[in-house]
């Protein structure tokens, strides 16, 4: 028998039942798409993650006040002991490493804010001019923080988004006074809307001179540090350049800890890819349960053909070939339900991709090749044993039978 | 053409073994017609289902052409059938979803003959079987008469040298019966063995060469002349 005529009586046989055929074509698909689907949304929320870090800049590091100990246990933690500060003076002295090209320290706090009877509560943040270079943020109207000597606090801010639009409606914010703690600081410019980046809404921010913040919280110390290396090559000799010179600051003592966004990155990255593997693992048992399925549907094809599987045996079938139709049977089932799903899935993927445009939702390459692989195997694995009957039927007992 | 040796068959009902038949030998010539008779239970379609390899002897040897097929595996039985054994069935046996000329068809996709030469041969043969306006009926569009034909046809597609024919005229009313009897008979004329297992005499007596069955064995055996029809007249 050729292979093109076992196709044709397999998918005439499947025609034959076509309300099963369906079901089964279903119950494969939803499978499928639901793998597709599912690892698209994983592997969406890891491209989101990374690109909220890209957007942070690529040559960024972080340091900030305390060693973090990955292993033991550090002597600080039985004395209770409050790691050092990091300080303006730190801030300055990291310039002095060729490979650092532009800090900007921070220092946060919240604070309430009023401008006539209007006032809320607000996440203040104390920065430098660098910050806005940093960071890669835009700026809407008027301008950023003043260059020049990071200790001078000087009385002006610059508004979130939607922090103007709350003080100020559609008057124009740039040159008014708005009243910060205790102190008045004139606003100088407004936040381009941005939205949420690595949990820092900068729509609800108001940026003030770090001095000033220092002030305003009655403080001297940094939240963080942000470090951009010169280049991206810069970055390791950015991080020792960095360690070095704070460890050498604070009496040799190492109690800060810089990290790169390589690494952060990286482990965001497991983190997610992990979580993409597990879920697509459960949307794969479903493929299972349309594989079980399918072995129930096939096992009810074989009793319910038995006179035709006699008459193919009578007519000189061997049992080998009435296995492979059944085989081509269980074939092209999962065959057509595993490319329904795959266009289920692609369809699915782009709904929500009009849902959620911020989130780049996509299933990878190897997901979709894995799903449409197990449906196709579990289809044959489990058409095994109804073919195997088929095969092995009495041809005089399947005569017989009315 | 084929020859039985001692040939029994034996089922397990229950825990009893039950003979269906007993130490038969029998040999039949290329181009008999043969009938088989006996009352139900006689062993009658155990031993057609024998000779067209669909069961296996317990006991004793099966040539067929001269050659041993008792020991052949079930693929290689599998090629016997194919090539040499047509079977016609008393309830037809047609796929009910495939239409008349692709149930015709069907030994020769079995066989792997290209598709070109299935179709010329389809069509040669519904044209002699008078089915040709009938081609592309499924058989429940078809009468018993038709769907007799059809089986006939698919049987004798592959040009076999032995047909089996098991109640043929079972399931039609007598005229039809005898209108594929008819047609049966014309293929003793080319060289075809037939064998007819039937419990009507009226059937049975047509063949030239009568077995008669009791308890699995064969107890007897008439024959008629070589003309089934010209029997009457000169009776």
């Amino acid at each position: 028998m050729k292979p093109v005529d076992v196709a044709q009586f397999a998918l005439g046989s499947l025609r034959g039942s076509r309300a099963r055929t369906l079901l089964m074509i279903l119950a494969m698909s939803i499978g499928v798409a639901s793998v597709v689907v599912l690892t698209g949304l994983g592997e969406g929320a890891r491209r989101y993650v990374i690109n909220q870090f890209s957007s942070l800049g690529s040559n960024l590091l972080i340091v900030f006040p305390g060693r973090t100990e990955t292993a033991g246990f550090g002597p600080g933690m039985l004395l209770g002991q409050i790691p050092r500060e990091l300080g303006l003076d730190d801030a300055q002295a990291l310039l002095r490493s060729r490979a650092i090209g532009r800090i900007a320290p921070l220092t946060v706090g919240s604070s309430q804010i009023s401008r006539d009877a209007r006032n809320r509560e607000v996440a203040v943040l104390g920065s430098t001019a660098d910050l806005l270079e940093v960071r890669h943020m835009s700026l809407a109207q008027g301008q950023f923080l003043p260059a020049g000597d990071m200790r001078s606090s000087e009385s002006v801010c610059v508004l979130g988004a939607k922090i103007k639009s709350e003080l100020f409606g559609q008057t124009p914010a740039v040159g008014a006074l708005v009243r910060l703690g205790d102190r008045r600081f004139r606003v100088i410019g407004v936040m381009a809307g941005q939205g949420e980046s690595m949990g820092f809404n900068t729509d609800e921010l108001v940026i003030v001179p770090v001095a000033s913040a220092h002030i305003l919280f009655n403080t001297s110390g940094l939240f963080r540090i942000l470090v951009e290396a010169k280049s991206r090559d810069a970055v390791e000799q950015a991080k020792r350049d960095a360690e070095e010179i704070l460890t050498r600051r604070h009496n040799g003592e190492r109690d800060v800890t810089v990290i790169t966004q390589d690494a952060v990155l990286a482990t965001f990255d497991r983190i997610l890819r992990a979580l993409t593997l597990a879920i697509g693992g459960i949307a794969a048992i479903s493929l299972a349960v349309a594989g079980i399925l399918i072995m129930n549907v096939m096992l009810i094809a074989v009793s319910q053909r038995v006179r035709e599987i006699g008459l193919l045996k009578a007519l000189g079938a061997p049992a080998a070939q009435i296995r492979n139709l059944f085989f081509a049977e269980a074939i092209l089932l999962s065959g057509i339900g595993s490319v329904a799903g795959l266009i289920l899935g692609e369809i699915g993927t782009r709904v929500i991709a009009q849902i959620y445009p911020s989130l780049p939702v996509a299933a990878p390459w190897w997901a979709v090749l894995a799903a449409f692989g197990t449906a196709l195997g579990t289809g044959i694995l489990f058409s095994v044993w109804p073919a195997r009957r088929a095969a092995r039927l009495d041809p005089v007992m399947a005569l017989a039978r009315s | 053409m084929i020859q039985f040796e001692q040939v029994s068959r034996s089922f397990m009902v229950g825990d009893q073994q039950v003979a269906a038949l007993r130490d038969i030998d029998l040999n039949i010539a290329a181009g008999d017609y043969v009938s088989i008779m006996g009352p139900s239970g006689s062993g009658k379609s155990t031993l057609l289902n024998l000779i067209g390899l669909l069961d296996r002897p317990s006991a004793g040897t099966y040539r067929l052409d001269g050659g041993n097929v008792t020991a052949l595996d079930d693929a290689r039985q599998a090629k016997v059938r194919s090539e040499k054994i047509g079977f016609v069935f008393q309830a037809f046996h047609l796929v009910p979803r495939l239409t008349a000329a692709m149930n015709i068809e069907l030994p020769l996709i079995l066989a792997g003959v290209p598709a070109a030469e299935r179709k010329a041969r389809v069509a040669q043969l519904l044209e002699s079987y008078g089915l040709t306006d009938r081609a592309d009926h499924r058989p429940d569009q078809l009468s018993g008469g038709q769907r007799q034909r059809v089986a006939i046809a698919r049987a004798t597609i592959m040009h076999p040298a032995v047909l089996l024919a098991d109640e043929p005229t079972g399931n039609l009313d007598q005229a039809t019966g005898k209108e594929v009897m008819n047609l049966l008979e014309q293929l003793v004329a080319q060289q075809v063995t037939l064998i007819v297992v039937t419990h009507d005499p009226a059937i049975g007596g047509r063949a030239t060469r009568q077995l008669h069955m009791v308890d699995g064995q064969i107890v007897g055996e008439g024959k008629s002349p070589v003309k089934p029809g010209a029997e009457n007249e000169a009776g």
